[in-house]
């Protein structure tokens, strides 16, 4: 129970910091609304709606990037994370936290960019593109979290999260197209699984990731 | 080595659908069989040195990793030229195997990319090591969306029925694959005792200085 609370914990002080700062979100949904508007005028004339939904995806995998390149902006500017490392939790209570923290920014971020997508472009978004969309954040959450982790320890930061983030995003990427355009379950399926696998391996390594 | 390429040339015999172009497949597939294979030890690596804390296996898996990702890029390499011969274009989407490889490049080009700018120390040793089993985790992740997303043309040459070809092409292809390997291997061991001396050489330095 101790584990849970730790989590939750660690996952109000972030949602908490947002509220108080307002460092990420803001920038999220600019960021998803105007990527949105550029897409309307990238788009040709007379596209299909299935050329939208491809954008859509472009557009939500940067905003969560642009997030995640934030996420542990607030611990390294003031050598918070050395603190947490060494309270007595398990440390991968604080990979937990920020998971979930990211997932409620994203959610957010998405609660206003369908609703904006739906008005520009009128798509007919079903029930299976918002489970696609619901399970592709949780993926996103859970592995670049982690990788935002590596990428604060590095020299480069900023500029190496979209490096280590974009190829493991391709499969996220395809179950989440495919969910939302051919309509198959078998995509809906696949994104769950890739959610447990990828939350399993990122759940048991980072450790590693904060501590030397 | 020497013995595959010539039982290649001489003894297999020639694909009645794709002519002799088919002949590249005892490069294209032993060298991509390789590359997985690199990959996969040097995951093993990261995980006994995560896992028992070994000396030396940060180092054994990035070598690994880094043979791993040539035997990629000449994959690629042999498939674009296959691909090119036997399907008209250069680069085809609609091939599985060759979108995976691009994607496991990026992803271990990536690897390097981090390994370098993290300074060396336990701290890096541990970075690679998580990213390198994100890796093994990617490659059948990636497989089975990839399939998901695709139709298929690549030849599926290993069905559940077994490997549908004759007999001499069979065992040109385990030769091929057994070259292969021993190439890599041995790649493996100059390379890695490279890099040992390398690091004695500079512990020494640091001794005298």
């Amino acid at each position: 129970m101790s584990y849970l609370a730790d989590v939750g914990a660690l996952a109000r002080k972030d949602l908490r910091l947002e509220l108080r700062a307002r460092d990420t979100l803001p920038a999220m949904l600019l960021f998803v609304v105007s990527t949105l508007v550029v897409f309307h005028f990238t788009l040709p004339q007379n596209a299909s709606r299935l050329a939208a939904f491809g954008l859509l995806w472009v557009a939500l995998i940067f905003t969560a990037l642009l997030g995640l390149t934030r996420c542990f902006a607030a611990e390294r500017e003031q050598d918070v994370l050395d603190g947490l490392v060494l309270a007595p939790s398990d440390r991968s209570a604080i990979w937990l936290g920020k998971a979930i923290a990211m997932l409620a920014f994203l959610v957010a971020a998405e609660v206003v960019a369908l609703p904006a997508f739906a008005l520009f472009f009128d798509p007919g978004i079903d029930g299976r593109t918002l489970a696609g969309v619901a399970l592709a954040d949780l993926g996103i959450c859970t592995v670049g979290t982690l990788l935002a982790g590596m990428a604060a320890a590095s020299r480069a930061r900023e500029l190496l999260l979209p490096l280590l983030f974009l190829p493991l995003a391709i499969p996220i990427v395809i179950g989440g197209v495919g969910a939302s355009v051919n309509g198959g379950a078998r995509y809906v399926e696949f994104l769950v699984l890739y959610d447990a696998i990828f939350a399993i391996i990122s759940w048991a390594s980072f450790e590693y990731v904060v501590t030397e | 080595m020497v013995a595959a390429v010539a039982m290649i040339a001489y003894v297999a015999e020639v694909d009645a659908d794709q002519g002799l172009s088919q002949k590249i497949f005892f490069f294209h597939v032993p060298i991509a069989l390789t590359a997985y294979a690199c990959f996969g030890w040097g995951a093993w690596k990261a995980l006994l040195h995560l896992w028992k804390q070994r000396d030396g296996a940060d180092l054994e898996s990035y070598v690994a990793i880094h043979q791993g990702v040539i035997f990629g890029a000449l994959t690629l390499v042999t498939g674009s030229i296959w691909a090119k011969i036997s399907w008209g274009h250069w680069w085809v989407w609609g091939s599985d195997q060759l979108v995976l490889f691009l994607v496991l490049f990026l992803f271990y080009a990536a690897y390097f990319m981090l390994r370098f700018s993290v300074e060396p120390g336990p701290r890096r040793a541990n970075l690679s090591a998580v990213y390198a089993l994100f890796g093994v985790a990617l490659i059948p992740v990636s497989f089975m969306a990839i399939r998901l997303a695709n139709d298929l043309i690549h030849p599926t040459v290993f069905t559940t029925d077994g490997p549908q070809m004759s007999g001499r092409m069979f065992a040109t292809f385990c030769l091929s694959w057994a070259a292969m390997l021993l190439l890599a291997g041995t790649l493996y061991q100059v390379e890695l005792a490279g890099k040992r001396l390398d690091l004695r050489l500079r512990e020494l330095r640091e001794l005298l200085a």
